[in-house]
């Protein structure tokens, strides 16, 4: 063994993330390996509610516990990736007065602090909370940036020495003499595209340690060993409004049900969610009823969403985790919980640990667990930091405001990307070149698109998770081309045609579950900017064989040349 | 007071004011009414007629390849000749516009930095087509984000154009502010207003001028993104060409899209010339029939009253799902004045595909019309004997897929005008 140990941590998102910047900042060699962008897992596809712990207050007390104490924790450390806007647990008529009354005293137990409001207060709160609602819990729960959280994550771990590859898939784990010590990687990046690194082809990562932090995808890799990792990946869908209809985190109370919540978020409100088990976490079955249900049952909470604008729905899969032999049917009855599993310990194979469950409000201390458990391994005395070093862009969050005027950045323009920025914002807009604005319904300007650029690569959806750029009303029917004007002259033609291409059908691929109304106007539109005013589709450039330009019409007046003056219109001044 | 006229045309885009266009000078009493802007100030300004037949393409000849299109399309319902009139008609109404002299589509350079092909375009934009030989200069300014002029050369160059093409970036002169709309650019260069250049003071299109004279470097012509001015866009376009020396041209752009709006401009002047009356601001919401299968009136909302608007004959040109002629909710698609037939799939998940660029089903949502063009309902029978569809409210053709837009607008607004007319 070498003498400060590699540890090579597979998987890109929350989980992945906490444990290798824990890991690195305790002093250890760290390699982060990801198949996609970083959040390309569950991490990108998930609610935003930052827990207070309220929803498994009842039913699942370990976990509420643990979600409060983060909550407090995250609200400190990542204080650009958290908006505090508050839960309501509301109860309408027709759920239950016990259940409510459990809820109180299962958030007085977990230590969540709870305050009853009349339905009447409720709605001063929240104007458009149903006039049937007749009360409601108030708890500390509220929004969180996933993407922002996890590459503050990735950033920091950077900075204490890691090497984190993107567009890296372990393609097998490398076992010797029943030992895992080290993995298999494909680098499958496409020019420019990954953070660091190598761009193509095999590389063979020896490690001391191996930390398999793939969620959804725990049981492949373990396969890759020949070890049983039993995930139960279960898919939830999210329908995203347009605007905030509401400013707090709307939950239903009752107990577990599908369609109970509303998370604001950003410009959006987000609408969640469904439980149900699938095969494959990459591929299942998206389905409309799906979203229709999450229209019209949250619709009962908050009646102006069935006439609302949604703009598009996406799903993630939940990596639940189950001992051996638990067996629960229902996969809503499942933990959720984490579990960290030592394979020395359980099935006799050293070298790897996986970490499977939990929660994406919960990650730094899954990360806390295993950052412990592997120095246990090797010997080494080094506390856990990472509750209190503030993760980057969060150190000095007051100076935010300052910051606006500072950069002569106009509301709400400003306002945002210095939100998204928090502390780093001063290093990333004050630049003396021209700053215009290159996504109008998130207000990101070319600064901010720069920055991202230099963190991702060419990979424009990986600029969109940092910086929200195109994720507003519009899709990215206005900016789709210019994110892509951005990455040149850095990157080369074809590089940004590709890159400007794979986002349009990223942008595409989650409109598509809010196509009718508003939405399917919008999709129009942008189908008609990008096809009719751009000719994307038929782009000349992206098909094979070559146009005879000489068939066609090259001008009124031999050779348009002598056309370049002024109309007739002025002609005859 | 009854409001009354011979044709009451619905809608203030291109095929509204094609028809209305096209009643009057059949010598009808014409009354156009539009709620809101059209798509006109977002589309390019170019006319697109047809440009591709089931993602075969780009078309030289339109006419030609009319023949290949699909039996329920409106160009295979109109017939080449209608075509061939709406189009006469458009270039006797709009003033500077090219590409009349001959059947083939050019290839007009797209911000994007692809081609198109078009049939007819503005004057401003003659110059740069890529069908035509001549080294040819993109410029780009630095503030302005939709059009990377290096970035469009080089793909302009992957797309195989036949002529050497380079790109710069250069700021614009004065100082707008970073985020300035491109109309701001566009009135700078309007008012030729005073900035500080070298040292001195001049005039914007000086400037201008100024600084691409400095990279200019043997190319043959000069494109800028389309903001070449307004109102005086002739003279902007004047005057930059003799300080340069060199035929210069507009490249067109997304919204707010100058060239669309100059092209509304010219539409609205040759509705004034014909003697049309417009009125604007107020949506049509229902109508009234006389029980005979006819539309006795429309009913417009002004501020919450309901006033009909009488009229013998009624063109419906109110937009496809942009235009909001064509609505539509979880539950279906409708045309929500008169209520008319859309054909569509029942279930929503079949209104698209999956790929950014399929053939979608969205696309050709839109009232389903005989050689008359006017609706019919589900099984094929007229809905109104004196109701008639025109423009993006008409179904069955994918605008954006064929590049045929403001082609089918001109016809079917033409025919729609015409009959209506030809009936009162
Ligand atoms: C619908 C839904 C809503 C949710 N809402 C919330 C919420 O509001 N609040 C909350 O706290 N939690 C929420 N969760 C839970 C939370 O999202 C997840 O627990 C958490 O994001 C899991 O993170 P992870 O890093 O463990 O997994 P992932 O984010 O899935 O990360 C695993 C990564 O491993 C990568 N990977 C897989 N195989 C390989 C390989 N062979 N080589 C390299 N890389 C590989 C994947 O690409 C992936 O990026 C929600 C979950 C779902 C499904
Ligand atoms: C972004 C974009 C780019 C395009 N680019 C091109 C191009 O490059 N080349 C090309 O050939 N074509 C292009 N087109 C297509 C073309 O410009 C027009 O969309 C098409 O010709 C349809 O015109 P229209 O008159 O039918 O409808 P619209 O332009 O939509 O006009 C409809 C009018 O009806 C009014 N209206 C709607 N409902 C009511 C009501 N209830 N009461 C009263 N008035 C009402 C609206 O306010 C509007 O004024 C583009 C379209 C778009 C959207």
């Amino acid at each position: 063994m070498a003498s400060t140990p590699r540890v090579v941590v597979v998987g890109g998102g929350s989980t992945g993330v906490g444990v290798t910047r824990d890991l690195a900042m305790r002093g250890l060699d760290v390699v982060l390996v990801e198949q996609g962008n970083l959040t390309h897992g569950t991490t990108g596809r998930m609610h935003g509610l930052l827990h207070s712990g309220g929803r498994y207050a009842v039913s699942d007390q370990k976990s509420a516990r643990e979600c409060i104490e983060e909550n407090r924790v995250l609200r400190d450390i990542a204080a650009h990736c958290v908006e505090m806007t508050g839960g309501l647990f509301v109860k309408r008529p027709e759920d239950t007065e016990e259940y409510f009354e459990q809820k109180l005293r299962g958030c007085e137990e977990c230590g969540i602090p709870a305050e009853v409001l009349s339905g009447r207060e409720a709605r001063e709160r929240e104007p458009h909370l149903a006039t049937d609602v007749e009360k409601a819990i108030a708890v500390p729960d509220g929004a969180v940036d996933p993407f922002r959280l996890v590459v503050a994550n990735a950033g920091s771990a950077m900075e204490h020495g890691a090497r984190i590859e993107t567009h890296a898939k372990v393609r097998d784990l490398i076992v010797e003499d029943g030992e895992v010590v080290g993995v298999d990687v494909e680098h499958g990046a496409k020019p420019g595209e990954r953070v660091h690194g190598v761009q193509s082809g095999r590389e063979e990562i020896r490690a001391d340690h191996v930390v398999n932090a793939t969620g959804a995808w725990a049981g492949r890799i373990g396969d890759m060993a020949g070890l049983d990792v039993e995930v139960r990946p279960s898919k939830g869908v999210m329908t995203i409004m347009n605007v905030r209809q509401v400013d707090t985190v709307i939950n239903r109370c009752r107990p577990k049900g599908d369609a109970d919540i509303v998370v604001p978020h950003e410009t959006t409100a987000i609408l969640g969610t469904t439980d149900e088990e699938v095969e494959d976490p990459e591929n299942y079955p998206e389905e409309q009823w799906e979203v229709d249900q999450m229209i019209d049952t949250l619709s009962e909470l908050v009646p102006i969403l069935s006439e609302a604008r949604s703009i598009r729905s996406f799903w993630g899969v939940r990596p639940l985790y189950e001992p051996p032999e638990t067996g629960t049917a229902d996969p809503t009855d499942i933990t959720r919980d984490y579990f960290l599993l030592d394979h020395e310990d359980r099935d006799g194979v050293p070298g790897m640990t996986s970490i499977v469950g939990g929660k994406f409000t919960t990650y730094r201390m899954m990360g806390e667990e295993i950052a412990d458990h592997v120095c246990a391994i090797f010997g080494i005395d080094a506390d856990c930091r990472t509750a209190e070093v503030p993760l980057p862009g969060s150190e000095d969050f007051q100076v935010l405001r300052d910051y606006m005027d500072e950069f002569g950045l106009r509301s709400p323009i400003g306002r945002r990307s210095v939100e998204r920025l928090g502390s780093r914002a001063e290093e990333v807009l004050g630049t003396d070149a021209p700053n215009p604005v290159v996504c109008d319904c998130e207000g990101v300007t070319r600064a901010e698109m720069r920055d991202a650029i230099d963190q991702a690569g060419s990979d424009l959806n990986a600029s969109r998770i940092r910086t929200r750029a195109s994720m507003g009303n519009c899709q990215g029917g206005f900016c789709c081309h210019r994110m892509a004007n951005e990455l040149h002259p850095q990157y080369g033609e074809p590089v940004v045609r590709d890159s400007w291409d794979d986002l349009l059908q990223e942008r595409w691929k989650g409109q598509r579950h809010a196509l009718w109304g508003e939405q399917l106007s919008q999709a129009m539109l942008n189908y008609a900017l990008q096809a009719t005013t751009q000719n994307r589709d038929s782009d000349p450039a992206n098909r094979d064989g070559s146009i005879a330009f000489d068939a066609f019409d090259g001008g009124p007046e031999a050779g348009a040349m002598a056309d370049g003056g002024p109309t007739e219109a002025s002609d005859g001044d | 007071m009854a409001i009354e006229s011979d044709v009451l045309v619905i809608g203030g885009g291109l095929a509204g004011t094609m028809a209305a266009l096209s009643a009057a000078r059949e010598g009808a009493n014409v009354r156009l009414t539009s709620y809101k802007q059209s798509t006109l100030r977002m589309a390019t300004g170019l006319v697109d007629v047809l440009g591709y037949v089931d993602g075969e393409g780009p078309v030289a000849d339109p006419f030609e390849a009319m023949d290949r299109l699909h039996e329920g399309h409106p160009y295979s319902i109109l017939g080449e000749a209608t075509l061939r009139d709406g189009l006469s008609l458009f270039d006797d109404s709009v003033p500077g516009y090219r590409g009349g002299h001959t059947d083939a589509n050019a290839l007009v350079p797209t911000h994007g930095g692809t081609v198109k092909p078009t049939a007819r375009y503005p004057a401003s934009v003659a110059p740069g087509v890529a069908s035509a030989g001549g080294d040819l200069l993109l410029v780009g300014f630095q503030t302005v984000t939709d059009f990377d002029a290096p970035l469009a050369a080089r793909h302009l160059e992957a797309a195989g154009v036949p002529f050497d093409v380079d790109g710069v970036t250069i700021p614009f002169p004065g100082d707008l502010r970073d985020d300035a709309k491109v109309t701001r650019y566009a009135q700078s260069l309007d008012e030729d207003e005073e900035v500080t250049g070298g040292g001195r003071q001049l005039g914007t299109r000086k400037d201008l001028a100024e600084r691409v004279k400095a990279k200019l470097d043997g190319h043959e012509r000069v494109g800028f993104p389309a903001l070449l001015g307004e109102e005086n866009h002739d003279d902007v376009r004047a005057d930059l060409v003799r300080y340069l020396d060199v035929p210069v041209f507009e490249v067109p752009m997304g919204p707010p899209s100058l060239p669309g709006m100059r092209l509304e401009d010219r539409l609205f002047a040759a509705l004034d010339d014909s003697g049309a009356s417009i009125d604007s601001g107020n949506p049509v919401v229902d109508y009234e029939a006389d029980g005979d299968g006819r539309v006795d009136s429309v009913i417009l909302d002004r501020n919450g009253n309901r006033v009909p608007y009488h009229a013998d004959q009624f063109v419906l040109a109110t937009g496809g799902l942009v235009g909001k002629g064509i609505a539509s909710d979880r539950a279906g698609v409708r045309e929500p004045i008169f209520d008319c037939h859309v054909p569509h799939p029942a279930d929503r998940y079949d209104w698209f595909e999956d790929g950014v660029f399929d053939d979608h089903e969205f696309a050709r949502f839109g009232v389903d019309v005989g050689e008359d063009l006017r609706p019919r309902d589900g099984e094929g029978t007229v809905a109104f004997d004196n109701l008639r569809a025109a423009g993006s409210v008409v179904g069955g053709y994918d605008l954006a897929a064929e590049k045929s837009g403001a082609g089918v607008s001109i016809a079917t607004g033409y025919e729609a005008g015409r009959r209506a007319a030809e009936e009162v």
